[in-house]
């Protein structure tokens, strides 16, 4: 059941980045450059996206307590703004100036016939390995915010 | 490379977008933040796995079954493989250290008004206009 959901939801995520341009670097990195060749779709993507997800989000926490497939929201409860936030968004835009992708854009176009996303999402992929494996050694030091983890609940 | 202005294409796209993240906290009670659920299909494996898989999964057939049915999608690159090597390395260990990217924080996190994710996204997008204004009108391309 719960797969199926998560297929569903991800078939939805996939056709909505192919149609947007979410998944065309040319596109994505033409949004980034007002002095030059601008393109403002972007713009548009992000904004119908977060309008959406904004209404759909309160709907759904006024009606249902808890989802369909699994007994309870999980949600980020962490509300520390930090050197690790700040330094790896930063890190982050950079590479999506260099590249005009970011993960959710790279996934859907993965297998269209072009072999660039191919090559982006095994490095983003080994990035992610690298930084998982940076924060193991560094454990108890600097303690990471989880991504990866179990439930936790609050909105 | 020029690209044209769709509007269209954009909003309903991007109405998709959040339909998809709607339907992925109603349904299974997730974040649908690509960065966090990339995360958990490399090693060490969690437990929870399975569901980054199947929605990872959706989201790359959908646009794989149409293009191999014969349409056509708009799709430039113009930069380097270095440098999408070198990007992608950087995008996967920031958006994983940032705690998410354009969907995760952009997208869901936003739409919460979490103060980290609005945080994130304003420091990402700025970092992103100022890279791309330094590769294409100083150093001119990468």
């Amino acid at each position: 059941m719960k797969l199926l959901t998560a297929l569903i939801s991800g078939i939805v995520f996939g056709i909505g980045i192919a149609i947007s341009g979410m998944g065309n670097p040319a596109k994505v990195l033409n949004f980034f450059d007002p002095v030059g060749t601008w393109d403002a779709s972007l713009l548009l993507v992000m904004g119908g996206a977060l309008v959406t997800t904004f209404i759909g989000y309160r709907l759904l926490f006024r009606m249902r307590d808890k989802p369909v497939a699994e007994p309870s929201f999980a949600i980020p409860v962490s509300r520390q703004i930090d050197a690790r936030l700040v330094g790896g968004s930063a890190v982050f835009g950079i590479g999506w100036g260099i590249t005009g992708f970011c993960p959710g854009g790279a996934i859907p176009v993965l297998a269209i016939g072009y072999w660039e996303p191919l090559i982006f999402v095994i490095a983003m992929m080994a990035g992610i390995f690298l930084a998982m494996a940076g924060d193991r050694l560094w454990k108890g030091r600097n303690k990471p915010v989880p991504l990866t983890d179990s439930h936790a609940t609050g909105r | 490379m020029e690209t044209v202005f769709t509007p269209w294409e954009a909003l309903i796209g991007g109405v998709l977008i959040g339909l998809s993240a709607v339907m992925l906290m109603a349904l299974n009670g997730r974040i649908a933040g690509m960065t966090g659920i990339l995360a958990g299909l490399v090693p060490p494996f969690p437990k929870d796995w399975g569901w980054r898989a199947a929605f990872t999964f959706g989201a790359l057939a959908a646009p794989a079954a149409y293009a191999a049915l014969g349409g056509r999608l708009e799709f430039g690159v113009p930069v380097s493989t270095a440098a999408m090597i070198g990007g992608g390395l950087i995008v996967g260990a920031g958006a994983y250290v940032g705690s998410g990217c354009t969907s995760g924080h952009g997208v869901c996190g936003m739409a919460r008004l979490s103060p980290r994710s609005i945080v994130a996204t304003c420091v990402f997008m700025a970092a992103t206009f100022v890279t791309v204004f330094v590769v294409r009108h100083v150093i001119g391309g990468v």
